[in-house]
């Protein structure tokens, strides 16, 4: 594996394993007690604070970091977890910045919030490392839901129903648990396995039953599931991925990037994962930049992420652009994909200038070429394989605000429902609100 | 630049900073390095008796409590007088007035409530060449048991006949140290007064348990499984010492008696605040415990620059100056009408000032939808809870009424005049207005 930074073409191990482990550490590392005492100490304890309003979950966040300055994390993580059951991943991929720590008051004050998710981070460890469930199960109401897929919303509406004491059944399409958490985040935001150890830890509780290799519309039936069981839930994401619509893009080295950010985070062996010397990332959300900074770490040479719209109108916060720049990504804004140039292989992309009048996008006809022998496209996934029977809102599923869809006994939470941005924090708030109605209407408990 | 030059009781300091007794000068190594510093002064470690020396526990001898980033806010100790040989201490005390003769050395003691004790310490003391003795009638742990320290600073007869023993036995200056273990400190400085104390300091340390150990279920510091009251001191005593102080320097009994003012001195407005209340001079412990001797180089630049920015050249011109403002509640002006203002720039919307007032006071801020905060003026009593719980100094100010005005909660007009409670109609012995 003697590959160097400047060999051609897509290639593994263009840096040494060492400096590829190193590159992949962890974004944000854990703090020791110390740093946590002193981050908490900077909280206000603000009255009716901004932070958890801004929350998705609304953690009660100044509560949590009182707990942590007086000196018991643990309880600090029940407030966390009581709210967010998968709180310690939200602590490591939350846009923080754009969420609790945007509005911290101390982001007024100084421009410098309190690190919430960092603090967070700290009381959930504490507490996962003591190896136990600070939950446990009510008395069996006898009902049994069963939940398709296995990602955060899935598993948050499966922990809220197992711990109020209805029998889960969560049926995954994939070999592991975990949905976007463990195959579409970069890796150096779930170092160490944590998105595997947490579904273990989450799932504890008890309750809970796991059938993997089960996708809806293959072995398994909407029908099927509701004649089984007493409620359904469903959250199996967006599994589509949009296309360029350009000629070639079946070539070479044109590839989704959720695929390279799954092979990325289930490598065994990081220097393994081949990367092209020149890559192009098309998109503007977090996962084309996950791909384009993964591919900066495993040495690729130049890496441009392309988006059509100006930087203002990047999905991707702030913070996720200046981390891409400080890997030496460089960001193209205004320009959208316009041809694929290569024989058999990819070799350049060329890209066509944008502008905005009134919303509206068009090209300019100004071209420019980019070298490239990857290209990922990150251009958004649209939802795929849902059951006919269920209405849509969009390209989602059609749900209330109770996660409810369009047929009665079927709720609906993440990715794959409607409302909501797309991230993990707001699948784990649907998931576990869509769990409360379901158990209202499986006890006949006022919702 | 301001003349910070230092005359207590003829004794003279290149600064009114001066270290007080405690473990800082206990021995000639430490004391170099104070004056080397750049201190003006000491007072050394309480010497004891002739005899087999104090012995200290063997286990920690300090407790703290600690603000936010564990800023150091109290401190608490159990050591004893100084542990090491008399004649030790007294030669070196020798040694280091010879090298230092601009600074001043007071020496602290402590022996036994009779006066052949006083009789033969006091001419060794004297031999020295030491600018003064300080009379530790303060320590409240260890040596109070064995009827010295706080056990005669909390008995005003004793106060009295010891200093008149040691004012027979002694020619240079004898200051008093005072404990605020008591109810009312003007009746242990008056007795100091009595006997011709030349001043008093104080405050010494306040009886105190800082923490319990929650596993051990004793006091902190624990030696093995047992802890014990200490003497407190540090930031957070300092609000205890400057009432005690300005009770001495307003009592008419003991008006003009000099006073060397101790408890929490960090920085230079703590001086200054001191010395405003009437103290001739300030000596510091904690600060230097926590950060080091280097502490003073801030006090010195701050009171130096604070004094050529208000005009004043010497100490004496602001010493005492804050006395005739404190007063009695009842001579308050009770006509005195503030509201409290918020400055919406300065606001960062943290809301403390809101649950502060809606909790707990008069319900008088009022929270927009989009987290503005502003005060009722018909409710706002002008507590001043707000100014005192919001993070940013000078976001929340008091602002007076102009008399003439209404005052919205009371629908009064704000009268021009001064009148207290004395004169109140709701006092029940209220003299007429004359």
């Amino acid at each position: 594996m003697a590959t160097s930074h400047q060999a051609s073409g897509v290639q593994a191990g263009r840096l040494p394993a060492e400096e590829i482990a190193e590159n992949f550490s962890d974004l944000h590392p854990a703090y020791d007690p110390h740093e946590a005492a002193v981050a908490a100490d900077r909280c206000y304890f603000c009255y009716d604070a901004p932070c958890v309003t801004a929350c998705p979950t609304s953690i009660d966040i100044p509560q949590f970091i009182r707990e942590i300055q007086a000196g018991h994390p643990a309880s600090a993580a029940r407030t966390i977890l009581n709210q967010n059951i998968l709180g310690g991943m939200c602590a490591r991929v939350c846009p923080t910045e754009t969420l609790c720590e945007e509005v911290c008051v101390r982001e007024a004050a100084e421009g410098k919030p309190v690190e919430i998710g960092r603090l967070q981070r700290y009381a959930t460890d504490v507490l996962m490392e003591q190896g136990s469930h600070p939950f446990t199960r009510a008395e069996s109401t006898g009902k049994s839901v069963a939940v398709v897929g296995a990602g955060p919303a899935g598993l948050a509406a499966a922990h809220r129903l197992a711990m109020l004491g209805h029998d889960v059944v969560i049926h995954e399409a994939k070999a592991k648990s975990g949905g976007l958490n463990e195959f579409g985040i970069a890796a150096y935001k779930s170092t160490e396995d944590f998105a595997a150890r947490e579904v273990d830890w989450l799932l504890q509780i008890g309750g809970i039953t796991v059938e993997h290799g089960k996708a809806l519309g293959q072995a398994l039936s909407l029908e099927q599931l509701k004649a089984d069981y007493d409620a359904v839930f469903l959250s199996i994401g967006l599994a589509g991925v949009n296309a360029l619509r350009l000629d070639g893009e079946a070539m070479e080295g044109v590839c989704d990037a959720v695929n390279f950010i799954e092979d990325v985070r289930q490598a065994d062996a990081l220097a393994e994962v081949p990367v092209g010397r020149d890559v192009v990332v098309v998109g503007g959300g977090m996962t084309a930049i996950d791909a384009a900074v993964q591919s900066k770490l495993l040495g690729a040479e130049n890496v441009t992420v392309a988006y059509r719209r100006s930087r203002a109108e990047m999905g991707a916060s702030r913070f996720e652009q200046d981390l891409a720049a400080s890997k030496g990504v460089k960001l193209m804004f205004n320009v959208q994909p316009a041809g694929l140039k290569g024989n058999g292989a990819l070799e350049a992309v060329e890209l066509e200038y944008t502008s905005s009048e009134g919303g509206k996008l068009s090209g300019t006809g100004e071209m420019v070429t980019v070298p490239a022998n990857q290209l990922f496209k990150a251009i958004g996934q649209t939802l795929q394989g849902q059951p006919d029977m269920l209405a849509l809102e969009g390209r989602k599923i059609k749900v209330d605000d109770q996660g409810r869809t369009s047929v009665s006994g079927i709720w609906a939470g993440g990715d794959c429902a409607s409302g909501g941005e797309d991230l993990t924090v707001t699948a784990v708030a649907e998931g576990r609100d869509a769990a409360m109605d379901i158990h209202a209407a499986l006890t006949g408990a006022a919702g | 630049m301001a003349d910070l030059t230092s005359d207590f009781l003829g004794i003279k300091s290149p600064n009114p900073f001066w270290l007080a007794s405690a473990p800082p000068t206990d021995k000639e190594y430490n004391v170099r390095r104070a004056f080397e510093a750049g201190w003006g002064g000491v007072v050394w470690k309480t010497l004891g008796a002739e005899g087999p020396p104090v012995v200290n526990v063997n286990g920690p001898r300090y407790g703290a409590i600690w603000g936010a980033d564990r800023r150091l806010l109290g401190l608490n100790n159990i050591e004893l007088i100084t542990d090491r040989p008399l004649e030790v201490n007294l030669e070196e005390i020798t040694r280091v007035k010879k090298d230092y003769p601009d600074r001043a050395i007071i020496v602290s003691l402590m022996v036994p409530c009779e006066e052949q004790a006083w009789k033969d310490i006091l001419p060794r003391v004297e031999a020295t060449g030491a600018d003064g003795i300080e009379l530790n009638f303060g320590c409240p742990h260890g040596m109070a048991e064995r009827g010295m320290g706080s056990a005669v600073g909390q008995v005003p007869e004793y106060i009295q006949m010891v200093t008149e023993w040691c004012k027979k036995y002694y020619s240079k200056p004898v200051i008093v140290k005072l404990t605020p273990n008591i109810t009312d400190i003007r009746n242990p400085a008056r007795a100091a007064n009595a006997g011709k104390a030349d001043a008093v300091s104080l405050i010494n340390t306040i009886n105190s348990i800082t923490s319990v150990n929650l596993d051990k279920m004793a006091p902190e510091p624990t030696i093995g499984d047992k802890g014990t009251h200490g003497g407190y001191c540090g930031p957070a005593v300092k609000p205890i010492a400057m009432n005690m102080v300005a009770e001495i320097a307003r009592d008419p009994q003991t008006k003009g008696l000099p006073i060397s003012a101790i408890g929490g001195v960090t920085t230079w407005r703590d001086a200054a605040e001191f010395m405003a209340l009437g103290a001739g001079n300030v000596q510091v412990c904690t600060a230097a415990m926590t950060y080091g001797f280097k502490v003073v180089e801030e006090m010195i630049s701050g009171l130096s620059q604070w004094m050529d920015e208000q005009g004043y050249t010497s100490l004496d011109d602001f010493v005492g100056m804050a006395v005739p403002n404190v007063t009695d509640w009842q001579y308050l002006d009770l006509n005195y009408v503030a509201k409290a203002k918020i400055d919406e720039d300065l606001c960062i919307s943290c809301g403390r000032c809101f649950a502060a007032c809606e909790d707990t006071s008069h319900q008088a801020i009022e929270m927009s939808d989009d987290r503005v905060f502003s005060v009722k003026d018909e409710e706002c009593v002008a507590c001043n809870l707000c100014v005192n719980v919001c993070p940013v100094e000078g976001c929340i100010t008091m602002e007076e009424m102009a008399a003439g005005t209404v005052d919205p909660r009371t629908g009064d007009v704000v009268a021009d005049e001064y009148a207290n409670w004395t004169t109140h109609p709701n006092n029940p012995s209220a003299q007429a207005a004359e």
